[in-house]
């Protein structure tokens, strides 16, 4: 199978985004390398970076696991819920 | 939505939820599902393989009616180093028979249809409707609000998952730390029918499920595990939150696909055409993470009270999910038999649970955890098989070595003899 980049197979996955509402907010002034790192590094969508000082991260894409939830609540997290029914992530497969 | 009372009201449509559901809309209870998907399973992902024996208490005809993919006739076990995988075969006639009976499942498939069961029996499905707060009076949990309505209910299942927002929230269960819970990151991958039967040597209709322990998760706590479907293959790792990072330092995206560029994964799944990618947490703490299972007015089932058990060998979730849920519908019909939705009422699901599968092997592999967080799982144990096997297999004309002198030399290298037989020690106490 030839490789892919993340961002094509979250192509390949079905989303409804809420345009409206962040279902993860996140602050992005937070400064501890180690811990946005350790965001890098957990995501399995790869939607956190920093760049330029600040925690980058888009919600779309998100596939509602909760692995950043469990990391980092109360630190570069700020709050974490699932999107509003029936947003969000739609699995074909599972 | 009305101002009528449930009988139950049940949080999540998972399989928790539905067998749940099943159980108490036969029994002839009121009782509706509220699920956050746009329908029943659109959330959810397995590994997966379900040992059918709790479905097949609560559905007898499931092999018939319901969406498996392919029964499991052969059991792999790898152990896979950076150069050398070992890998371990089982297969056995009787892996067919009905006590025994598993199948890989897709869970899309097979939460709709256990869904579809429960709602000809009459229970009531809100399908795309986040629950968001748990109603209480006097301490005693009332009923859900979901997007701004209230619902009411004399007991309410929270069947709602891993994380378990809801039983969080009323302090039945504390917020998850990364040693309780791994996270699976997993891709199904299109191919036909046949090839995959091919591939993997088996009839059509069988299939094999795979761990594998090592080289995937760069040395951290965590494997790969592959399952065949009827025309797709379900490949993934697993790691726990806690160890990220540990080993090697790979990002767990990388995981797998170190898995899939591995000599031993690239030929089964050449050609292949990814159909999904998804991520989903699974309980790893064991009966330890257990929460409070019950409360006024409110139960806990499923993964929602952390019912899984990471053995290594073998992977478990699905059937405990069944048989709480069944259990929590057992509980709430004697309940409302006593018209006594306290917690006393309702502590007839606490002994179910202790007199079931359930608790009696949560208990059993009480040491498993632990076991598994040792880390030389993971890289020396994998290694030293390569390099073992390797000096067997390796042939290039020159003097064969002597075999225990030779064993001996790879262990040293690689692992300290004490280190060794603790493992040993720790594998049978957990086993
Ligand atoms: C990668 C991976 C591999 C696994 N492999 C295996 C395996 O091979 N065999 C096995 O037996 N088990 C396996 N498991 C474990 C198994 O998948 C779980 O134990 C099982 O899915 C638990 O079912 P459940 O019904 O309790 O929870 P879930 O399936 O998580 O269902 C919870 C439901 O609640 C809904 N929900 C949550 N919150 C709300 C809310 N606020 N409002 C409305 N709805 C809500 C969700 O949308 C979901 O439908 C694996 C798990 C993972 C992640
Ligand atoms: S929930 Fe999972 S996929 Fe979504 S941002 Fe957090 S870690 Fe990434």
């Amino acid at each position: 199978m030839a490789k892919m980049t993340l961002d094509d197979k979250l192509g390949v996955d079905r989303f409804k985004v809420d345009e409206h509402n962040a279902h993860i907010i996140v602050d992005e002034t937070y400064n501890n390398i180690d811990e946005i790192n350790r965001l890098i590094m957990a995501c399995p969508a790869g939607l956190y970076s920093y760049n330029d000082g600040k925690v980058d991260f888009n919600y779309e894409g998100c596939l509602e696991c909760g692995t950043c939830r469990v990391v980092s609540l109360g630190k570069v997290i700020k709050s974490w819920s699932y999107p509003r029914g029936p947003l969000g992530v739609e699995y074909h497969h599972g | 939505m009305s101002e009528e009372k449930f009988d139950a009201i049940i949080v999540g449509g998972g399989l928790a939820g539905s067998a749940a559901a099943y159980t108490l809309a036969k029994a002839g209870l009121e009782v509706a599902v509220i699920e956050r998907g746009t329908s029943c399973g659109s959330k959810n992902v397995t590994g997966g393989r379900i040992y059918a024996h709790s479905l097949a208490k609560l559905i007898p005809d499931y092999a018939e009616t319901a969406p498996l993919e392919r029964k499991i006739v052969k059991e792999r076990i790898v152990l896979m180093g950076g150069t050398g995988s070992t890998t371990i075969e089982y297969g056995d006639e009787g892996l067919k028979e009905p006590a025994y009976a598993s199948y890989s499942v897709l869970r899309a498939k097979l939460d709709a249809w256990l869904a579809e069961k429960a709602e000809e029996a009459g229970a009531l499905y809100i399908t795309g409707i986040r629950v968001d707060e748990l109603l209480q009076e006097n301490g005693k949990v009332t009923g859900v609000v979901a997007d701004g309505d209230s619902l009411n209910a004399d007991v309410v299942l929270l069947a709602d998952g891993v994380h378990s927002l809801l039983a969080q929230q009323i302090g039945l269960k504390k917020d998850l730390t990364p040693h309780q819970v791994g996270v699976g990151v997993k891709e199904v991958i299109g191919l036909d029918e046949k090839t995959i039967s091919d591939r993997f040597g088996v009839l059509p209709g069988e299939g094999v499920a795979c761990l594998i322990a090592g080289h995937a998760t760069g040395g951290a706590v965590g494997g790969g595990i592959l399952y065949t479907n009827k025309n797709s293959i379900s490949l993934g790792t697993v790691v726990s939150i806690g160890h990220i990072g540990d080993g090697e330092g790979l990002k767990v995206p990388d995981m797998v696909e170190r898995l899939k560029e591995s000599p031993l994964i690239a030929p089964l799944i050449a050609g292949g055409e990814l159909l999904e990618y998804s991520a989903h947490l699974v309980p790893e703490g064991g009966i330890s993470m257990t929460p409070q299972l019950v409360g006024d007015g409110v139960l806990i089932a499923g993964d929602a009270a952390g019912f899984v058990m990471n053995l290594g060998f073998t992977f478990r979730g699905m059937d405990l999910a069944i048989e709480s849920g069944r259990l929590a519908g057992e509980a709430i019909i004697k309940a409302k038999e006593k018209s006594d939705f306290s917690s006393s009422g309702l502590s007839e699901y606490r002994s179910l649970l202790d007199n079931s599968f359930i608790m009696r092997d949560l208990k059993h592999f009480r040491k498993m955890p632990d076991f598994m967080e040792s880390s030389q799982i993971y890289k020396e144990i994998p290694e030293i098989a390569g390099e073992v096997f390797g000096s067997l297999f390796k042939i290039d004309g020159s003097a064969p070595k002597k075999m225990l002198k030779n064993v001996n030399s790879i262990l040293k290298r690689n692992i300290k003899l004490t280190t060794l037989i603790k493992l040993a020690t720790k594998a049978m106490g957990a086993m």
